[in-house]
């Protein structure tokens, strides 16, 4: 099914919020208002945004340490996220987890994860949940390539196969792992992984953010039906470095510069001006987003610093705390 | 009061969690239709049913990781470990995710969970099915180490740490599955962090926990047939550990022994030594003593581990160092 226009436009947005908010924190983590390490995703948008559309709020995902698409996405509240990045008390997180560890529970995001491959096994669990309390939802985990190559995904394939859980595998294969290509990196490939175990594997161009949502509500909707695990393989390109401050020496000229030519967000306006949008119909969401996020940064620059005897008084729930 | 074996109290402990609550489910190797290598889990699969009592494929990392997101999803899942040792498999599922959850995401969920893991040698399992590593896992804030040393505290504790908000590590003893004690009926809760005296006495104070425990008590009889009274505190968790127990024993004694199976090196004894020194070194008639295992891996042949274990000759030979001022 093709989305129509207005559809297009409402994907076409969340992705330019999350380029938007990307760029702000560079800037931010230049001028150093963000500290310790930042991953952009930068480039990525349309997988978190196509993914995430054929979600609801009850579903759950497991993130990355390149998670602020799949956090904003997915819904997290713009201040907070912005506070949280910028390590102050009204932060999602109160400022403890920061940029590798946004997470709101209140809309099904179980965190980005500073460990790779570390959510894997936390989507698995999620999805045993949903269907041992036999909800209709379905838990999404987010990976890059590089998670290939680590054991927990191989568990966590197997797994879910034997146990038909309501989970969904989505690969962001950018090509690079840290600093090291794909190929020194996997001796293998996704599609014969989700052969072994028997989990259907689908692999598509993620730079364009309609197919990916098609692919998203059709593999979603299986999964949902009890169909069992999934795998989405997204082609993508990381555009900035493993970390802001990388200068990607390791990376050719030629091939970055080849993955910067691919943008979700030109491939989807362009389509949008074909269909007969507007121009000013696109500058008035750029405006709508630059105010949001001009909004948030300023809340989250009003907001306290983080008390450390709070923090320390933290470490243990107490009993009758929060169970989400 | 009815005697019951300690894996019984376990096995009783997770039938009762989960009749009275349904988002408790149990999983792990070779548990549901095998009943569990040393038993502890018959019964559970037929009385529960396939969905909340599940073999896992030999896979810890996928086993504990899953239940942190199960318990971020709104299960209360036990997990088992077969050996302590295959914790090593799960150390980032333990370490990095379910310890830091609540903290790291602002309190925004806790994390409900417990690994039941069985630690200890006596049954020549060699080096690597033979470890006592609560240690490790006492180190990382975060999580909650629980060590019951009988039936009742067994019984108790776990279901504490099924109730508790916070991922427990459930150390269980493979030695002490066949041991029996009293459970009383109906059986109840133990708080996780508030100690036992096991034996009290005057002299001097044995803290230790787990299997443990019924050497220090030996130890103690031997010793009251020499005059000493010793006091056997038993911590029934070391983290959270009952400082303020151990401290007033040692006030009233002036003197203390920790004993552990684990190696002495690093170890608990270690924690406990230090903080007793810290907050009650003038009351102290001797230095703090420490039994525990020699630095070296749990060897294998009856001989060399029969060596390696401490036992409570050790702990009474340890005592009478202490009363004549170490």
């Amino acid at each position: 099914m093709q989305p129509d226009a207005p559809e297009l436009l409402t994907l076409y947005a969340r992705m330019a919020l999350i380029r938007r908010a990307e760029e702000r924190l560079a800037k931010l983590f230049a001028d150093g208002e963000v500290p310790g390490f930042v991953h952009l995703s930068t480039g990525q948008e349309a997988v978190a945004v196509g993914v995430c559309a054929a979600l609801v709020e009850a579903d759950t995902i497991a993130s990355t340490h390149r998670g602020h698409g799949h956090a904003l996405a997915k819904g997290v509240a713009l201040d907070g996220f912005f506070a949280e990045i910028m390590g102050r008390a009204s932060g999602l997180c109160a400022g403890r987890g920061g940029s590798m560890h946004v997470a709101e529970m209140r809309v099904g995001m179980l965190g980005a994860n500073g460990i790779v491959g570390g959510g894997l096994p936390i989507a698995v669990g999620s999805a045993l949940a949903h269907q041992v309390k036999h909800r209709p939802n379905v838990a999404v985990v987010f990976f890059g390539d590089g998670a290939m190559a680590e054991g927990a995904l191989h568990e966590c394939l197997n797994l879910s196969a034997l146990w038909k859980l309501p989970l969904v595998f989505v690969c962001e294969n950018n090509g690079w792992s840290e600093f090291s290509p794909l190929a020194r990196q996997f001796g293998a490939s996704l599609a014969a992984l989700g052969a072994a175990f028997g989990i259907p594997h689908e692999k598509l161009d993620g730079m364009d953010v309609e197919p990916v949502a098609a692919a998203a509500r059709r593999l979603v909707a299986a999964v949902r039906s009890g169909q069992g695990p999934h795998i989405l393989e997204c082609g993508t390109q990381r555009w900035r470095g493993h970390y802001e401050g990388d200068p990607q020496k390791y990376r050719d000229a030629d091939e970055l510069a080849q993955a910067r030519s691919h943008d979700p967000l030109v491939v989807a306006a362009a389509r949008l001006t074909a269909q007969g949008i507007p121009a000013d119909r696109l500058r008035a969401i750029e405006e709508e987003i630059a105010s949001r996020i001009d909004a948030a940064v300023a809340a989250a620059r009003a907001s306290a610093e983080p008390e450390f005897a709070s923090a320390s008084a933290g470490v243990y729930a107490s009993a009758g705390a929060a169970h989400a | 009061m009815p005697e019951v074996r300690y894996a019984a109290a376990i096995n009783r402990a997770l039938a009762d969690a989960m009749t009275a609550d349904d988002s408790v489910v149990v999983f792990g190797e070779d548990l549901a239709v095998p009943g569990g290598p040393f038993a502890v889990t018959r019964g559970l699969l037929a009385k529960f049913g396939a969905e909340r009592v599940r073999d896992t494929p030999i896979s810890e990392a996928a086993i504990v990781g899953a239940a942190v997101g199960a318990a971020l999803s709104g299960l209360r899942p036990v997990v088992e470990i077969m050996f302590m040792d295959f914790l090593t498999f799960a150390m980032d599922a333990l370490v990095n995710q379910a310890a830091k959850a609540h903290f790291m995401f602002g309190g925004q969920c806790s994390v409900p969970m417990v690994v039941r893991t069985p630690h200890g040698g006596g049954l020549n399992a060699g080096p690597q099915h033979s470890q006592c590593l609560e240690a490790w896992f006492a180190h990382v804030p975060g999580l909650k180490v629980v060590v019951p040393s009988n039936p009742a505290d067994a019984y108790g504790l776990l279901r504490a740490a099924i109730d508790d908000p916070n991922p427990v590590v459930f150390v269980e003893h493979k030695a002490l599955y066949a041991s029996k004690g009293e459970l009383p009926e109906p059986p109840g809760h133990v708080a996780i962090g508030v100690a036992r005296i096991a034996r009290p006495g005057r002299d001097v104070t044995i803290v230790t926990y787990g299997a443990c425990v019924a050497l220090a008590l030996q130890a103690g009889q031997t010793l009251a047939a020499e005059g000493i009274e010793a006091e056997v505190i038993d911590l029934r968790s070391v983290q959270p550990w009952d400082r303020a127990a151990v401290l007033d024993s040692v006030r009233r004694t002036t003197r203390l022994v920790v004993a552990h199976e684990a190696v002495t090196a690093f170890g608990i004894g270690a924690e406990i030594a230090a903080h007793v020194s810290e907050h009650a070194f003038r009351t102290l008639a001797a230095p703090v003593l420490r039994v525990g295992a020699e630095f070296m891996p749990v060897p294998f042949a009856r001989s060399l581990e029969r060596k390696y274990l401490p036992d409570g000759a050790d702990i009474a030979a340890a005592v009478r160092r202490s009363m004549h001022g170490g």
